[in-house]
C-alpha cells in the first residue's frame, strides 16, 4: 500500500486538522468529530446535517457552508459515524426551527443517524430525515438493504440546503429532498478496487481487463462483471439501466462523478458520450457537474447520476452556494 | 446471577471479541467491508472502560451501560444493534440485584426483539439473528427443562455457535451483504459469529470458568 498518510489509524484525524487549517470559513471539531459552518447556527433557519463514512471527500464535509450544509459529521473510513457526532452536530447547528438529517441509504448510516434523531427529539430538538436511495444497479430491493445512497446526494444537499437558506420550513425543506431523490437516479462502474488504509490491501479483486458494472461508493458489486469496454459503451449500459428505471425527458442535471482515480480527461470522454446518448433520447442537459464529487478513495471509475429537473428544483440549483467543493453565484 | 457477574459477562465478551478480531474482520472481508472485528473490539473495549468508570449497581444498570458505550464507540450498523440488545435486555431486569434464571430468559428475548425490530430483519436473513433466535429458544426451553441459569446459558451459546455455522449456506438479505446476492453462499454470516462468542462469554461466567 502507497499512501500519503501518516499512520493508518490516524487518517480521519490528520484530514481533519488538515481542512480546519485550509478552511477557516469551517469550524472542525476534531475530537467529537464534526465540522460547522464557523458562524454557528442561523437563528430561524433549518439546520442541515449529513454524514456518513470518510473516503468519499469532498463528500460530506466539503459541502459545509453556505446554500448547502450546516454540519457534516464524517465516520471511520466507510464506516458510519456514530450517534453521538450526529447528536452533537444537530444540537450545533440547530436555529430553533428543527434540524435536517440527510442520509445514504446504507444500514449503518440509517441505523446511526435513527438513534441520534431518538436522543434529539429526547432534547425538544425537532429532526426529520430525509434518505438517499438513488442506485439503481440494485434492482431487487426486497431481497438487500435497498437501494444504495450514492451520487444523489449531493444534488439532494445542494437543492434542500438553498430551500432552508431562503427561509423554507423543516417540513418544505424535507419535502424538497425528497423530491430531488425521487427524481434522482445513479449508476457507477469501477476499473480498479480501492485499498482502505486500515485494511492495507484491496477491498476487492478485479481483473486486468474487468471492470464492475453498478459499483456502489464503497466498491460493493453491483451487477456483473464485465470485460473492460469503450467509454462510449459503459455509458451507454449506465444510461440504459437509468433510463429504463425512470424514462429520461425534459430538463435535466447530470454528474459524471471520478471514484477518485480517474483521470479528469477521462470524465470529459465520458461526459461526451452522456451528452451525445441524452441528445439521442430527446432530453436536454441543462445543468451539469464534470469532477471529483463523490470519491471511493481510490478507485478508478466513475458514477453518472441524473436528475429531472422542473424549474422549481433549477432556480434551487442556481442558488448561491459557498462551500469549499461547490461555489457560485455570490 | 448478580451485578459481578454480568460485569465479569461483558468483561469476558470483550475478551473473547478481542481475541476473536481478526477472524471476525476477515469473515466481514468475505462479504461484507472487513471492519467488523476492529469496530467491535473497539465498542467492548469502550464498553469496559464505561463499566469500570461508572461503576453500575444492578444487572440492568450494567446492561445499559455496556449498550450505551456500544452505541457511542462501534459505529457502523453492529453499534446500534449491539447497543440496542443490550440495552432492551437491561430495562427488562429493572433494579433487581439478583437475576434469576427465567428473568435472563425475558431479557435474552427483548435483547432478540430489540434487534428484530431495528433491523428489520428476520431469521434466515443472514444476520446476528440466525444466532440470537436459536439460541433464545435453546435457553427457554432449558429452562422449562428444568435447568438452571448455567445450562440454560450453555444451551443457548451452544445453539449460537450452531446457528452462526448454520449461516454459512445462506443467501444475505440485510445489509451490507445483501449487495453480494448469490455470492453469499459459502461465507459465515460475522455478526452471527460474533452473537455466538457473546453468548459463549455468558455461558462460561455462568459456569464459573470466567470471572
Amino acid at each position: 500500500m502507497k499512501k500519503l498518510i501518516n499512520a493508518p489509524d490516524s487518517v480521519l484525524t490528520d484530514a481533519l486538522i488538515g481542512l480546519a487549517a485550509a478552511h477557516p470559513e469551517l469550524r472542525v471539531d476534531v475530537e467529537e468529530r464534526f465540522i460547522t459552518r464557523a458562524g454557528g447556527p442561523t437563528t430561524g433557519k433549518v439546520g442541515l446535517v449529513s454524514g456518513g463514512g470518510s473516503g468519499h471527500e469532498p463528500l460530506h464535509g466539503g459541502y459545509v457552508g453556505y446554500g448547502m450544509l450546516d454540519a457534516a459529521c464524517p465516520g471511520e473510513v466507510f464506516t458510519s459515524p456514530v450517534p453521538d457526532q450526529i447528536l452533537a452536530a444537530t444540537r450545533a447547528v440547530d436555529g430553533g426551527v428543527g434540524v435536517l438529517h440527510i442520509v445514504k441509504n446504507y444500514t449503518g448510516d440509517v441505523l446511526n443517524f435513527q438513534m441520534a434523531a431518538e436522543l434529539a427529539a429526547d432534547e425538544k430538538i425537532q429532526v426529520e430525515s430525509v434518505l438517499v436511495n438513488d442506485d439503481v444497479a440494485v434492482e431487487n430491493s426486497t431481497f438487500t438493504a435497498g437501494r444504495r445512497g450514492t451520487g444523489a446526494t449531493v444534488f439532494v444537499e445542494k437543492m434542500a440546503g438553498a430551500a432552508a437558506e431562503r427561509g423554507a420550513d423543516l417540513a418544505t425543506a424535507a419535502a424538497v429532498g425528497m423530491e430531488v431523490n425521487d427524481r434522482s437516479r445513479s449508476f457507477g462502474v469501477a476499473l480498479t478496487s480501492n485499498i482502505i488504509p486500515a485494511a492495507g490491501k484491496p477491498g476487492f479483486e478485479l481483473g486486468d481487463s474487468e471492470i464492475e458494472l453498478g459499483i456502489g461508493i464503497h466498491g460493493e458489486p453491483g451487477r456483473r462483471r464485465a470485460q473492460l469496454m469503450t467509454a462510449k459503451e459503459i455509458v451507454g449500459v449506465a444510461l440504459d439501466a437509468i433510463h429504463g428505471d425512470m424514462p429520461l425527458s425534459g430538463d435535466l442535471l447530470v454528474m459524471v462523478n471520478g471514484m477518485g482515480g480517474t483521470p479528469l480527461i477521462e470524465l470529459y470522454v465520458v461526459y461526451a458520450a452522456v451528452a451525445e446518448w441524452v441528445a439521442g433520447h430527446g432530453a436536454t442537459i441543462t445543468r451539469n457537474l464534470v469532477g471529483n464529487y463523490i470519491t471511493s478513495l481510490e478507485m478508478a471509475g466513475c458514477s453518472i447520476t441524473v436528475c429531472r429537473l422542473t424549474p422549481e428544483l433549477t432556480e434551487l440549483w442556481d442558488a448561491p452556494v459557498q462551500t469549499p467543493a461547490l461555489r457560485w453565484g455570490r | 446471577m448478580d451485578t459481578a457477574a454480568f460485569r465479569a459477562w461483558m468483561t469476558e465478551a470483550a475478551r473473547l471479541v478481542g481475541a476473536e478480531a481478526d477472524r471476525l474482520t476477515q469473515l466481514d472481508a468475505a462479504i461484507g467491508d472487513a471492519d467488523h472485528g476492529v469496530n467491535l473490539r473497539r465498542g467492548f473495549q469502550a464498553a469496559v472502560a464505561m463499566l469500570d468508570s461508572a461503576a453500575p449497581a444492578t444487572p440492568g444498570a450494567v446492561l445499559t451501560t455496556a449498550g450505551r458505550a456500544l452505541i457511542s464507540k462501534t459505529g457502523g450498523a453492529s453499534g446500534p444493534l449491539y447497543g440496542t440488545a443490550l440495552r432492551q435486555a437491561g430495562k427488562t431486569l429493572g433494579e433487581d440485584q439478583d437475576v434469576s434464571a427465567v428473568q435472563l430468559g425475558a431479557a435474552l428475548e427483548a435483547a432478540r426483539a430489540g434487534v428484530q425490530q431495528l433491523g428489520a430483519a428476520h431469521e434466515g436473513d443472514k444476520t446476528m439473528l440466525d444466532a440470537l433466535g436459536p439460541a433464545v429458544t435453546a435457553y427457554q426451553m432449558a429452562v422449562e427443562g428444568g435447568g438452571d441459569l448455567a445450562d440454560a446459558a450453555r444451551a443457548a451459546a451452544e445453539a449460537a455457535a450452531r446457528g452462526a455455522e448454520e449461516t454459512i449456506p445462506m443467501l444475505a438479505r440485510k445489509g451490507r451483504a445483501s449487495y453480494l446476492g448469490d455470492r453469499t453462499i459459502g461465507h459465515e454470516d460475522p455478526g452471527a459469529a460474533s452473537t455466538a462468542l457473546i453468548l459463549r462469554a455468558l455461558a462460561a461466567v455462568t459456569a464459573g470458568e470466567a470471572r
